[in-house]
């Protein structure tokens, strides 16, 4: 019972990075200093004509989003407010998560998915190896036990020993 | 049964995957299906024609349907991009033919700051309607991925031509020839 606890945390914990935003939302704190926001966002958003992160991008349309991110700041917005303003001026794509609806929503429910599948399998999976690992312990037990003629040879030779 | 049933369960919930991955990255790249169909000659109709976009300057929106029975030379473009800043002159040219042949030239901005789209307008004297695709949606239903693109519609609402790139005079005259007589 305690081994396919042990399983199903594992489990949990390799698939918790799959999901999309899993660890993004601890990041969107509203707290930050001006400084530290810049870069903050353009790691979590997106340059939309070269779809990669703000962050590592360098063309015009990225600079100005940079540029546009920085207005803000000054304006003295905060991080979700800067982000309400990019989606309202380049779409959701900006995010770079995917929506909620259509294919999109395939990010979120594979992982799900793929973790249910995984726990189906270790149900039906663990039962069985341990069943078999009973089966071996129990087919090794007579073989570790002396004969007589052993046990004696033993006795004499620990105490030669003596 | 058991045994052999988790080997095939894994084979398929795997083959279902890679079937997913296929699907999901042919259906976010952009369509290429216009440019067969207008190379072929077979004129598809200009798609979201019902889609009403807000115009950039306020006011109403506005479908690509209005203007069914004229002439359209529909361009996206977005203020940062500099092959759009090189044709915009020629594009407001373009209008002032259009306009006495009941013909019009609508500019579409995505993927860009609306103040700074204004701006440009603005900065080039556009005269010609501006519509804003805050989403992307509508641009994405013609494929459009990069900037600027140009797509001639004729009076039946049908694409005759495609740019998928900076225009020049030549295309416009060839392009807006053929939307009339078509």
């Amino acid at each position: 019972m305690r081994g396919r606890a042990r399983a199903l945390l594992i489990v949990l914990a390799l698939s918790a990075p799959a999901i999309p935003g899993a660890g993004a939302t601890s990041a969107s704190a509203s707290t930050a200093e001006p400084g530290s926001l810049l870069p903050r966002i353009e790691r979590q958003v997106m340059c939309v004509t070269c779809k990669i992160p703000l962050n590592v991008a360098e063309s015009p349309q990225a600079n100005r989003e940079k540029v546009f991110i920085q207005e803000l700041i000054g304006q003295g917005e905060s991080e979700a407010q800067i982000k309400r303003a990019l989606v309202a001026q380049y779409g959701a794509t900006v995010l770079g998560l995917p929506g909620a609806h259509g294919f999109d929503l395939a990010a979120y429910l594979v992982p799900i998915a793929v973790v249910l599948a995984l726990l189906g399998v270790l149900a039906l999976l663990l039962p069985r190896w341990r069943r078999e690992a009973r089966g071996r312990a129990s087919r090794a037990s007579p073989s570790a036990a002396l004969d007589a003629s052993d046990a004696a040879r033993l006795d004499a030779d620990l105490a030669r020993f003596d | 049964m058991r045994r052999r049933a988790i080997p095939i369960f894994v084979s398929l919930a795997g083959a279902c995957l890679l079937a997913l991955l296929i699907y999901g990255v042919s259906a976010q790249s952009a369509s290429r299906t216009l440019d067969e169909q207008v190379a072929e000659g077979r004129y598809p109709q200009a798609p979201g024609a019902s889609h009403r976009l807000p115009a950039l300057a306020g006011g109403s929106a506005i479908s690509l349907a209005s203007f069914r029975g004229k002439v359209v030379v529909l361009n996206f473009w977005a203020s940062w991009c500099e092959p759009c800043q090189v044709e915009a002159p020629l594009l407001e040219h373009t209008q002032s033919q259009l306009e006495r042949h009941d013909g019009t030239v609508l500019g579409v901005t995505y993927k860009d700051v609306s103040s700074d789209s204004l701006a440009f307008v603005h900065q080039y004297h556009l005269t010609y309607p501006n519509l804003r695709d805050g989403s992307g949606g509508f641009a994405h239903s013609y494929g459009t991925d990069q900037l600027p693109e140009t797509f001639i519609i004729n009076r039946q609402g049908r694409i005759t031509a495609i740019s998928r790139g900076e225009i020049d005079q030549a295309f416009l005259n060839r392009a807006i020839t053929l939307a009339q007589s078509s």
